[in-house]
């Protein structure tokens, strides 16, 4: 049974006060509270473990590696990878799509990576609600190499704007990005569709799965992209590690990204030639600890059910959908309804700018985030120069949301 | 919602943002010039004439934040009719207070020569917000040098 109460016991911070206010935390969307588990994580790995990986032969370094190795396994089956090597640790998400971008750049010198070459006539698309992060990678991959920058445009209620997908994804489309769900609008894709798509003219797809991987069960197998990314910090993890899945048959065949210790299989000064994937793609001493602690965050979800945790959120999604609903003045950026969306609301207030919205209710203990959320296309699409973006997470209460109404409400008050 | 004394808002910022000073624009002027603060996405064009070393009048035109729109209106109050050097002498002012981090150092008389601006010095607690109530006075003292670095203005 799914009991929001106990749940919260788990996570210490949640009983701290602001400003002599108990904290009411929704901005899990920019970053989620750590269960106890994960801190003990943490503390044991350094307490009793702590050695590098790969490279000891001794006690503390098996231990060190299995750990590690161990923690690779885990993300494995939490998105139901068919193989454990196809999931590569990087420092988060941008790591991890910009790990795909600049491979596909080094492809362009490697033999037997032509089909990976993106150059003049190519285009690389994304979509205009997505994170900078999945933005920038790929206009400096297009920079690079002289491809095309396009992306699929969004409607007034924050869709992807459906007729537009076959026209900008077209035969010369090496690359497609897209988010899974929006973390400035709460949209959730139709990956399907976008795959499908991105199938049908031999383009890459790569899904940005930063926001959808804490807040619903994530199979890699029946999104059907090429690529996966996620980031640990927003999935009750450490900050520091993240993860990109890649399909085998693609990593095995692209180049390398940084160059270092654990990446390569033998070095001379004539060349070198590189280690098998995943560790092609971990160049160097990697986030021990913090893939420890994402693998002990992952076992913590799973036992609660990632099945669970969207329907919780799911339930908080349309009970807030609601009560903002009623708030005059109070316009939502991104669907209206709780279909296709998270646990991620956007809003404006007519009058009353998001910074001054936002630091009147962390006054009231309550913490949202306010600005463009590394999404300024969104920003520019709506005409607004920013939005107060409330987030919600498995620890998230009905009576938290009460709180965000009555805050919003008194902010109107103290402004009218 | 009763205002709380450490909360940034005080009840002279909110009524200044309501009610904004010297809003509008100058036909008549020797300096215009344009200022941003990128963390809001706050603006502000301001206009001076200087007559005599003395900031002769002032208009500004903007949007952004409550703290950065208070500001510029308050700032406006303060240094219109003032000479250039007293007008410059209370932006330093006003920046040491917003750079205290919650610690007024100013001396009684300077707090005192603030007046109303006196009411941002919760703002300096939270650096992120430091740029909004800077806006307007940087605008002033940029509008003001190009005023006077100009010349010999008839
Ligand atoms: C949709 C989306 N993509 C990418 C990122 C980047 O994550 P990170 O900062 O951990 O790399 C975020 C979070 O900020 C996000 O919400």
């Amino acid at each position: 049974m799914f009991d929001v109460e106990v749940i919260r016991k788990d996570f210490p911070i949640l009983s701290r006060q602001v400003h002599g206010v108990p904290l009411v935390y929704l901005d899990s969307a920019n970053t989620s509270q750590k269960p106890q588990v994960v801190l003990d994580s943490l503390t044991d790995y350094y307490t009793s473990h702590n050695a590098n990986v790969a490279r000891a032969v001794h006690t503390l370094g098996s231990e060190a590696t299995m750990l590690f190795e161990g923690a690779r396994d885990k993300v494995a089956g939490f998105i139901n990878a068919p193989r454990r090597d196809e999931v590569i640790f990087t420092k988060n998400s941008s790591e991890a799509l910009n790990l795909v971008a600049y491979t596909l750049s080094n492809a362009t010198s490697t033999p037997g990576a032509e089909r990976f070459r993106v150059g003049p006539g190519d285009n690389i698309v994304v979509t205009e609600m997505e994170h900078h992060s999945n933005i920038v990678p790929w206009q400096l991959l297009a920079q690079r190499t002289g491809a095309e920058f396009r992306y699929i445009p969004i409607d007034d209620e924050g869709r992807l704007v459906d007729s537009l997908i076959d026209e900008r994804v077209d035969d010369r489309t090496k690359v497609l990005a897209f988010v899974h769900q929006s973390n400035a609008l709460g949209t959730v894709n139709n990956v399907e569709r976008l795959v499908t798509r991105a199938k049908a003219v031999g383009a890459l797809s790569v899904i940005d799965a930063s926001q959808s991987a804490p807040h619903r069960p994530l199979d890699v197998q029946s999104l059907g992209a090429d690529f996966v990314a996620f980031t640990g910090h927003k999935l009750y993890g450490p900050t520091g590690v993240g993860v990109l899945w890649g399909r085998y048959e693609l990593l095995a065949d692209l180049p390398p990204f940084l160059g270092g210790g654990e990446m390569i299989e033998t070095v001379d000064m004539s060349g070198t030639t590189f280690a098998a994937p995943p560790h092609r793609f971990e160049a160097g001493t990697p986030m021990i600890a913090e893939a420890v602690g994402l693998g002990t965050a992952i076992d913590y979800l799973t036992a609660i059910g990632m099945d669970q945790v969207q329907a919780h959120e799911a339930q908080l999604t349309a009970y807030a959908l609601d009560a903002l609903a009623q708030v005059p003045a109070l316009r939502v950026i991104g669907p209206s309804t709780p279909v296709d969306r998270g646990a991620t609301i956007s809003f404006t207030i007519k009058g009353i700018h998001p910074h001054d919205v936002s630091q009147l209710l962390d006054e009231q203990g309550i913490a949202v985030r306010a600005g463009h959320h590394c999404a300024r296309p969104v920003c520019l699409r709506y005409g607004i120069p920013a939005t107060t973006r409330a987030s919600f997470g498995i620890y998230t209460t009905t009576s938290e949301i009460d709180a965000l109404v009555a805050g919003v409400i008194k902010v109107q008050e103290m402004f009218s | 919602m009763s205002v709380n004394i450490d909360s940034m808002y005080q009840q002279i910022i909110l009524d200044h943002y309501k009610h904004p000073n010297h809003r509008g624009e100058l036909a008549d002027f020797d300096a215009e010039v344009h200022h941003v603060n990128p963390t809001c996405g706050d603006e502000v064009t301001l206009r001076v004439r200087v007559a005599d070393g003395e900031i002769a009048d002032l208009g500004w035109t903007g949007e952004g934040c409550s703290i950065s729109q208070a500001s510029t209106s308050v700032m406006s109050d303060l240094v219109v009719g003032s000479s250039v050097t007293d007008a410059l002498q209370l932006q330093e002012k006003f920046l040491q207070l917003m750079q205290s981090q919650g610690h007024n150092d100013l001396t009684e008389d300077e707090t005192e020569a603030l007046e109303d601006a006196i009411a941002f010095e919760g703002v300096s607690k939270y650096p992120a917000r430091v740029k909004c109530a800077l806006l307007g006075w940087m605008a002033m003292k940029s509008a003001v040098a190009s005023a006077t670095g100009a010349g010999d203005k008839p």
